[in-house]
């Protein structure tokens, strides 16, 4: 088979070659494909990252009836997206935190023989007002207030001062 | 840049030898008035590109059970960015990888391609289309939409009419008796596993075969040169063919984009198994030709149920069409016109039934 003959650019009017104006062309062709590829990548990166839930910090929750939890027993209730710790003290008392451990975000839970708060993940120990105490966790848990509302037990964020 | 790039090519040719770009650099194609057709393999594999694309991009949210997939394709097609022209896109070019593939396979059919040496590319040719049909059917159940469910299961109801197989058949492609939660489930795995890791193979081999064989050029084309002494004239496949191929590719991918935004893809009604099967149910425009004929077949022909004669009528066409190349004992004589008689026979069968099907 033959193959077709490469073509040679015409010689300018000073009788060199035409660089210019192919290097023009080779500017616009690669821009046009650099934006080509854009094009496609662009909707493609914006995809991929899921949308916001559009889900609003919460506020407060209804953790627990009034006399579900006995003294020295815990729950897991769900703030918003999270889980919560609500403590009932041996004197009949509330606490909350977030049950979020500072350390790795492991939900922690109530000890009632130790009458303190583990980590099971890294052995993580905080006392009945959330400070860590022992192991790795860096921070102490966020605590919330707990408000009795007749029947109910609110958890609230607390607010900034 | 140059430099950069010559400086890998060398890395990789002291270690793999010149291997594939070597052939790809060598490979001509024949240059003649038929070798417009010549674009539609490409085109079908970018189109299984953006397949492949688009739908792992589809996977990231799409969940495959019936009481989250349609809300799931909801999501996508509302809540996320770009997701309406990404599942439109995924959409749209399922249907027009069907009409490439069936271009494609006629085009080599009428021009003979499949004559020695080319055989093997025919057989597997056709196993890919097979498989595309596949992907198409299983596809469409995803979105467990009204349309789908019905149309699932009618298609998969035709298959209790293949003999001594039917049932056991009907039972594995449904998961269970009826199209259930088990049907999406199965149809979810051949879509993105089963299909995508055999038409990888098929195509493998297929694509293989065509570089080793190189361009078939049509028998009269060849016998004119062969007459007149001249070789046929070819054009490099590098860089001149295939730069014509991508701005085919390009324009396709603006047509997918446009028929995206222009003409969505609907998602219907969310699929209620105890609902009356709606009006005008019809399946997918590529099955309407065998949908439309099982529809004209009496209740009884000779001794065999309507239903299962046309089911075996289809599988021994298709039988008969994937061994033409062993058929067509002289492609370049009398048997030759009598394949091609036979081919635009086939090819006025399915327009008409599947115009038929469209408007009845």
């Amino acid at each position: 088979m033959t193959t077709s003959d490469t073509y040679s650019p015409p010689p300018d009017r000073q009788g060199g070659t035409v660089p210019a104006r192919r290097r023009l062309l080779g500017v616009l062709l690669g821009s046009s494909v650099l934006a080509s590829i854009a094009s496609v990548l662009y909707p493609i990166l914006k995809f991929v990252l899921p949308p916001k839930t559009g889900e609003l910090d919460t506020d407060s929750v209804v953790a627990a009836a009034a006399n579900e939890l006995a003294p020295n027993a815990a729950k897991i209730f769900r703030f918003g997206n999270r889980p919560g710790l609500l403590i009932r003290l041996p004197d009949g008392g509330y606490r909350a935190f977030s049950a979020t451990c500072t350390h790795l975000n492991c939900t922690v839970q109530f000890r009632p023989r130790e009458h303190d708060i583990w980590c099971a993940c890294h052995n993580g120990v905080y006392d009945l007002r959330g400070r860590n105490v022992s192991g790795p966790p860096p921070r102490p848990l966020e605590e919330y207030d707990v408000h009795v509302r007749g029947e109910e037990i609110v958890v609230a964020r607390q607010t900034r001062a | 840049m140059g430099g950069l790039l010559s400086s890998l090519q060398h890395w990789f040719e002291e270690r793999f030898g010149t291997g594939l770009l070597a052939v790809l650099r060598k490979k001509q194609v024949p240059l003649h008035r038929h070798t417009l057709w010549y674009y539609l393999g490409g085109m079908t594999v970018f189109l299984f590109a953006v397949q492949v694309g688009t739908g792992i991009l589809l996977l990231l949210y799409y969940r495959p059970s019936p009481g989250e997939a349609f809300e799931s394709v909801q999501f996508v097609m509302t809540k996320v960015q770009f997701g309406w022209l990404l599942r439109g896109v995924h959409a749209w070019a399922g249907n027009l990888i069907i009409l490439t593939a069936m271009l494609h396979m006629f085009s080599t059919y009428f021009l003979k391609a499949y004559r020695k040496p080319r055989e093997l590319t025919w057989v597997t040719g056709c196993i890919l289309f097979f498989l595309f049909l596949g992907f198409g059917f299983s596809g469409y159940l995803l979105p467990w939409n009204e349309l789908a469910f019905f149309a699932t299961k009618v298609g998969t109801e035709m298959m209790a009419a293949v003999p001594l197989l039917g049932d056991w058949l009907l039972t594995f492609f449904r998961g269970g008796e009826e199209v259930t939660g088990a049907t999406l489930t199965r149809f979810f795995g051949f879509h993105v596993a089963v299909f995508p890791a055999l038409t990888t193979a098929v195509l493998g081999v297929h694509l293989l075969l065509v570089q080793h064989l190189g361009m078939s050029v049509p028998p009269k084309v060849e016998v004119a040169y062969r007459e007149s002494g001249d070789a046929v004239p070819g054009q490099p496949f590098l860089p001149n063919f295939l730069l014509r191929d991508l701005i085919g590719w390009y324009i396709a991918l603006g047509v997918l984009a446009a028929l995206a935004a222009l003409d969505p893809w609907e998602l219907g009604v969310k699929a209620d198994p105890f609902a009356p099967t709606p009006a005008g149910i019809r399946p997918e425009w590529y099955f309407l030709f065998m949908f439309q004929t099982l529809k004209l077949l009496p209740a009884k022909l000779l001794w065999v149920e309507g239903e299962q004669f046309g089911v075996l009528v289809f599988g021994a066409a298709a039988t008969l069409w994937v061994l033409v190349p062993f058929l067509d004992r002289n492609p370049e004589g009398r048997s030759g016109r009598v394949f091609t008689a036979l081919g635009v026979v086939v090819v006025l069968y399915i327009v008409v039934l599947s115009v038929w099907g469209w408007r009845g």
